[in-house]
């Protein structure tokens, strides 16, 4: 890890350790030597303009990049001490263990109820009372369950934007993970739901690791413990987000966040 | 909206450079009014004081706030909002000390007008060094914020000392003149309380300074000993 630089900061026992990340898609290079350790029960944002890799990365540590053709990755990833990317790990697994929220949400033509449980019936459990409490018990968490529990069996689609968005978080947390990736996970809400998503991060903080893409800096402000400043690839800056928004370390960061950039 | 914001700062910087200007030839006049014996340009500063000054100091805060809410400015622009605040206080409080070291001079001829021209007022000679202290302060305090130079902000914040010992001195040659001319004692107070005026805005000087250094370097020097 790069304990040299100043301008990224090393954490002690991360969960998500990156080491020497680089990402080919093809000939162009999407990551650039990322080194960097992700706190666990803490919400980590990542930063930077347009292409400059954040999705990308987010996407590396739950291997979602392994469906895209030609594409190539050099360095290590580790999630609790183990390496993502051995032959050995089952990718499964993984991506119980690190779920994933979208920019649109992307909830099922099936009920509420059945979106939730969606990964449990996938894992083969069908004990109805388990699965009565995981819905219950995932929807509070998602801060939804008051809005729909009594229309639980009624589609999914018939849901607000922000309701939906929350039942992805809801169908997330169904299958216990430890680490929720997400990936601008307002940029479609109204200012209102994204509050409440707001809300919501801050509460699941604590008892889940949380990374999240974001174009709202204010929201990387708002919301998270740790900003990683991106830019074509490379990991600029990284640090407590109250230190990298009131005096970043490197001129490159403070352009960006103040809107000098380009 | 990434230009409009830089647009704002610098029409905030303008005012505020306006409001150390104004507040600094008011400084001037005001010691020059005490020095010269002339009432009327002491009446001038208090003037300027209410009607111009507060009028700039409420427009500078006003501005600030409206860049705060519109536009959630972060890092170094954060810094330049929150200390311009600051500064902003401090530099119309010195203008309301230079308005009081006018209203001194008022106070001063109208117990003995005659005398009051005639130099039968004695003064201590140290004052005449303490004046120059302090404005040599006002003016790098500004000139630190404007060229953002850290380094002459210590550097006042250093010389303060001198203004303090400055208005020591000045007591003690108080007390010497009414110890040979006690009719002179009536005249104590107000000059006391010159000095006294003096040695606050020195102090407003080093605080802003003091804010300068963390609009900076993002550190906090305050209550710290800087020396």
């Amino acid at each position: 890890m790069s304990a040299i630089n100043p301008a990224i900061v090393t954490i002690d026992n991360p969960q998500v350790e990156i080491d020497n990340l680089n990402l080919f898609y093809g000939e162009s290079q999407a990551l650039k030597n990322v080194s960097f350790g992700i706190p666990q029960f803490n919400v980590t944002a990542l930063i930077g303009p347009s292409g400059c890799g954040k999705s990308t990365l987010i996407r590396c540590i739950n291997r979602m990049n392994d469906l895209v053709d030609n594409l190539r990755v050099e360095g290590l990833i580790k999630i609790d001490g183990e390496d993502i990317n051995h032959p050995s790990l089952d990718v499964i697994e993984l991506r119980r263990k690190v779920g994933m929220v979208f920019q649109k949400w992307n909830p099922f033509p099936k009920s509420i109820y059945e979106n939730v449980i969606y990964g449990l019936r996938i894992a083969g459990i069908s004990n109805k009372e388990v699965l009565d409490a995981t819905v219950e018990k995932s929807l509070q968490k998602a801060a939804l369950w008051n809005e729909v529990k009594d229309r639980l069996h009624g589609s999914a689609m018939g849901l607000s934007g922000g309701q939906m968005q929350r039942l992805c978080i809801a169908r997330t947390i169904a299958v216990s993970p430890e680490i929720i990736l997400m990936d601008e996970p307002c940029s479609a809400l109204d200012p209102r739901s994204t509050a409440h998503i707001e809300d919501l991060i801050r509460e699941l903080q604590g008892e889940y690791t949380i990374i999240i893409v974001t174009h709202n800096m204010q929201q990387a402000a708002r919301i998270s413990d740790y900003t990683a400043y991106m830019y074509l690839g490379e990991l600029i800056e990284y640090g407590p987000t109250n230190k990298l928004f009131t005096m970043p370390e490197r001129k490159e960061t403070e352009d960006y966040i103040t809107g000098r950039f380009g | 909206m990434a230009k409009n914001i830089q647009a704002e700062i610098a029409k905030v910087k303008n005012n505020i450079l306006y409001l150390g200007a104004t507040v600094e030839e008011n400084i001037h006049k005001a010691v020059k009014s005490l020095l010269t014996r002339d009432v009327k340009m002491a009446r001038e500063v208090i003037r300027r004081d209410k009607e111009e000054i507060d009028c700039i100091e409420i427009n500078v805060e006003e501005e600030c706030m409206r860049i705060l809410a519109l536009h959630q400015p972060v890092a170094s622009d954060l810094r330049f909002l929150v200390t311009v605040l600051k500064i902003n206080t401090d530099l119309e409080r010195i203008g309301d000390l230079a308005a009081k070291i006018a209203d001194k001079v008022v106070l001063l001829s109208e117990m003995d007008p005659a005398r009051f021209v005639a130099q039968g007022i004695q003064m201590p000679e140290v004052f005449s060094a303490m004046f120059d202290k302090t404005i040599w302060m006002y003016k790098k305090t500004l000139d630190a914020f404007v060229n953002e130079d850290t380094d002459l902000a210590y550097k006042v914040c250093l010389a303060d000392d001198e203004v303090d010992r400055a208005k020591r001195t000045i007591r003690d040659q108080l007390e010497e003149i009414i110890m040979q001319d006690s009719r002179q004692h009536v005249y104590l107070g107000k000059q006391l309380s010159v000095a006294r005026s003096l040695e606050r805005i020195a102090d407003h000087c080093t605080s802003i300074c003091e804010d300068i250094i963390y609009m900076m370097q993002g550190r906090i020097v305050r209550h710290h000993n800087v020396r």
